[in-house]
């Protein structure tokens, strides 16, 4: 799984209504960790950057809906 | 004072003939999280903080009008050919009773767009805190929206845009570490 996604486990009741989804996730990404950004950092070439939003590939963290296929050389 | 670039940051494509999807999107445009949010709130918070972070809201709200024009462009293009039949199907019956197929700054449920949506304290730290949680609600506005929407092409657009907010906000939380720094002392990054 994604580096920066977190998860856990919420009450599961015997009486709850549909099928319960037993692990939750969510979001933790690379902003929250870097504090001030220090020098000297692995970039992105021009081009890649400009497709993946970022020219540092230390905060690189797309998101992807689970349902839909990876295109054009993405992986999550 | 302004230059304007005759293109989109990012280029938008869109495979599928979807309308419900611009429902969704249309959070982003004048919802309390979306880009023109943003924007207003960046710009507006400019005049009452301190020299060194000024260049970074102009920067930061300028860029979230780039956004809003690429989220419109998505609108149009998932409405622009959709019938009044495929609109009512599609939950956009009571857009198109008031707009037709114009854009409104409205969220996805339909309430207009208001100030009271932003603020701006004058505090710098109260004023950027804000900022880091506005970026935050935009990027889990783009995770939603992506979760929903199975078109390659569209959820390609909104992840760049998703890593935009990353951005912002790792620089707004910087901007906070600068105001932080002691007076006299000298630290090099
Ligand atoms: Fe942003």
């Amino acid at each position: 799984m994604n580096k920066f996604l977190r998860t856990y486990h919420p009450y599961v009741s015997p009486f709850d209504p549909c099928k319960p989804i037993l692990e939750k996730t969510y979001s933790t990404p690379p902003n929250l960790f870097m504090g001030f950004q220090p020098p000297n950092l692995p970039q992105f070439s021009p081009q890649e950057a400009l497709r993946a939003g970022t020219l540092w590939k230390a905060f690189y963290d797309p998101w992807f809906n689970p349902f839909e296929k990876p295109k054009r050389g993405e992986t999550s | 004072m302004w230059f304007y670039e005759k293109k989109l940051q990012y280029p938008v494509r869109v495979s599928t003939c979807n309308p419900t999807l611009a429902k969704f999107l249309i959070e982003q445009y004048g919802g309390a999280d979306g880009e023109l949010a943003a924007a207003l709130r960046y710009l507006n918070q400019r005049y009452t903080i301190p020299d060194k972070v000024i260049g970074l809201l102009t920067d930061i709200g300028t860029e979230e009008f780039a956004h809003l024009e690429m989220i419109a462009t998505m609108v149009y293009k998932l409405t622009k050919d959709a019938t009044p039949e495929q609109l009512k199907a599609a939950g956009l019956g009571d857009h198109y009773a008031d707009h037709d197929k114009a854009l409104f700054y409205h969220n996805a449920a339909g309430v207009p767009f208001t100030a009271a949506y932003i603020q701006a304290k004058g505090d710098p730290i109260a004023d950027l805190y804000e900022d880091i949680a506005a970026e935050e609600k935009a990027r889990a506005t783009y995770q939603w929206i992506i979760n929903m929407s199975d078109d390659p092409d569209l959820n390609d657009g909104l992840r760049f845009l998703r890593e935009r907010e990353i951005i912002h906000s790792q620089r707004f939380r910087e901007a906070v570490e600068i105001l932080k720094e002691e007076q006299g002392k000298k630290k090099i990054f």
